[in-house]
């Protein structure tokens, strides 16, 4: 019996609930593995993918989306050993699905924390209701590699916006890895999408791009780049998230800001009856 | 200009007796039949060969212009009201209000019963009327050009008597219209009864009068190719000025290979008797990548002399948004959305 044939992987893009290649048919070396390099174009389809899963995943009962999410985490304990041997820390993992949860539990609460009936002086009832503010372009940190992935697309997602996420170009493995959990865990295609790669390449065309509601600009590290594409993003007045500071303790408490910010606000005049 | 095989024998024999061929349900038949087969993977193969073809830059910036002229921005559903059909003809004239260097599409396409409202707008800006912008492929966005189409002769099915399809045609005239599409007998033709399928085609270019009359051949229910390039011809023969893939209302619409079958036929047509028919693919083509590639299987088959709004038209509705957003792409450098454009 001959030695088996090593099974060699090519981590791919996630656009659309698929795993193409990049369109331009580029990859590039990281982590020892090839890891495609996505395009303008690739940005663009995904930004296609995202806005055709807004309705549905907007639509969704915040039940339905809080037990999809839940699943996710179900999916990720069962990978544990495989983001650790991608040289995720365990302990980060643990974090990472602990994470998860916590948002997940958010999608059915945060509308009535977030929302409610607001006093006003006349004979109507004035309701705010929270809601996703669409398609958010997503730059993840460099580092932690999985818990800040998932801090920054979690908080996105639980309110019916949907993502495009530039992965971390040092350590894409894990984005692509947790882009297979989602696959595989009734999470709609195109709710969330995943771009490997360089960030100056994918990430200015989100900015700029007129289908694009809000972007997060978490991982951007170079402060130049940062002020640039806020400048993009204030064509069409998009939501922003600045970058996080170098030393953000991504263990601690998030908070609701990353949620909050990502939703509109709608209020209703109700009158009131005889 | 290459030729099909066998193509040659049977042009030169039908040359001397094509006008005649209408007289005798015998010669018609022999006649179409004789057309040379269609090589199904041939067709299938060539076409999708040419959608390969990658367009860029200038001449994608080319590309989407000359599309936008060759629309005919449809709406066909019985919900239409003249509001709606009112809006339909406003975005005809100027697609893009942002940018006055858009040019505006071929035609409006509606019912017959919606045509005065469609005239309405367009007289308002110095009507409707032949010719249309110049062969330069930038003609500027101007009034008086963009064509009035309305479908006749009991649309999308053509199950009514003769007299009730000529009324409907002269009703569609007289309101207003300068193009009818008019969808041919397929159970007259399929049933092999070609005479009949001309005899109509000839009464409602009759009752079409100056108007141009496009001839729908609904190739989604003809089955095979062959009947296809049969159908075109008959179509071409009849008097037809255009013959048009789809209604838009059957599952298959007009597709790459279909279209090229019925580009072999309009080449042939005008090489055999000298007089050119134009071509419009209609139904199932969504966006600027499909529009390309139809223009590209053009420029091969038929040559530029078919790329030109009077010979081609595209029968599209949402189409014109999303060459729109390329157009924007393309002067502006950034991708923009749907929520820029009308929806209908």
């Amino acid at each position: 019996m001959s030695e088996r044939v090593a099974v060699r992987k090519t981590y791919k893009l996630f656009i659309g609930g698929k795993f193409p290649r990049s369109e331009s048919g580029r990859s590039y070396l990281v982590q020892s593995a090839n890891v495609s390099l996505a395009s303008r174009k690739d940005a663009r389809d995904a930004v296609v993918a995202a806005r055709a899963a807004v309705k549905g995943w907007a639509g969704a009962t915040a039940y339905n989306r809080g037990q999809i999410l839940y699943r996710v985490a179900e999916m990720l304990e069962g990978r544990r050993e495989q983001f650790v041997a991608l040289g995720v820390p365990a302990d980060e993992v643990d974090a990472a699905i602990d994470r998860w949860v916590w948002y997940a539990g958010w999608s059915d609460k945060l509308p009535q924390v977030y929302g409610g009936a607001n006093p006003v002086a006349g004979p109507y009832f004035n309701l705010s209701a929270p809601e996703p503010t669409g398609v958010v372009a997503v730059v993840a940190p460099e580092a932690p590699a999985l818990l800040g992935l998932v801090s920054v697309i979690a908080p996105a997602i639980v309110t019916g916006n949907t993502v495009v996420v530039a992965a971390s170009p040092t350590q894409p493995l894990a984005s692509v890895t947790l882009a297979e959990v989602l696959a595989t865990s009734d999470l709609p295609g195109g709710v969330v999408n995943v771009l490997t790669g360089a960030i100056t390449e994918t990430v200015p065309t989100l900015a700029a791009h007129l289908d694009v509601n809000a972007i997060d600009l978490t991982g951007v590290g170079d402060a130049s780049l940062a002020t640039e594409l806020e400048v993009r993003a204030a064509e069409n007045l998009k939501r922003v998230i600045r970058p996080a500071p170098a030393d953000h303790d991504w263990y601690a408490d998030p908070g609701l800001t990353r949620m909050t910010t990502l939703l509109e606000t709608k209020t209703v005049w109700h009158p009131k009856g005889v | 200009m290459r030729r099909l095989p066998g193509m040659t024998a049977t042009a030169t024999s039908a040359r001397s007796d094509l006008s005649e061929l209408g007289r005798s349900e015998t010669a018609l038949r022999n006649f179409l039949h004789g057309l040379p087969g269609v090589d199904q993977v041939g067709a299938e193969q060539r076409a999708a060969q040419l959608g390969t073809r990658s367009i860029k830059t200038t001449a994608k910036a080319r590309a989407i212009d000359l599309a936008i002229r060759m629309v005919d921005l449809t709406t066909l559903e019985g919900a239409d009201t003249p509001g709606k059909v009112r809006a339909l003809a406003a975005k005809a004239l100027r697609p893009d209000p942002a940018d006055p260097s858009c040019p505006h599409v071929g035609a409006v396409c509606v019912y017959p019963a919606m045509v005065p409202y469609v005239a309405e707008v367009l007289r308002g800006s110095a009507g409707s009327g032949r010719p249309s912008g110049g062969p330069d492929g930038n003609a500027p966005a101007g009034p008086g050009v963009v064509h009035l189409a309305s479908v006749a002769t009991a649309f999308p099915s053509g199950q009514a008597p003769l007299e009730v399809k000529l009324a409907d045609t002269r009703a569609a005239v007289a309101a207003g219209a300068d193009e009818i599409d008019m969808v041919i007998n397929r159970g007259a033709f399929l049933a092999g009864r070609y005479r009949e399928v001309y005899d109509e085609i000839v009464a409602t270019k009759q009752a079409c009068g100056d108007a141009h009359l496009k001839v729908i051949l609904e190739t989604g229910e003809l089955a095979t190719y062959d009947n296809v390039r049969r159908a075109s011809w008959l179509a071409m023969l009849a008097g037809g000025d255009f013959i048009k893939t789809s209604t838009g209302k059957v599952p298959v619409a007009a597709t790459l290979p279909v279209t090229l079958v019925m580009l072999e036929a309009v080449r042939d047509f005008r090489a055999a008797t000298g007089r050119q028919v134009g071509v419009k693919p209609a139904g199932g083509i969504k966006n600027t990548k499909d529009a390309i590639k139809y223009l590209v299987m053009v420029n091969e088959t038929v040559g530029p002399d078919w790329l030109d709004p009077d010979w081609f038209r595209f029968g599209a509705s949402s189409l014109l948004n999303d060459l729109l957003m390329q157009r924007t792409k393309l002067t502006t450098g950034v991708y923009s959305g749907p929520d820029y454009f009308t929806l209908d």
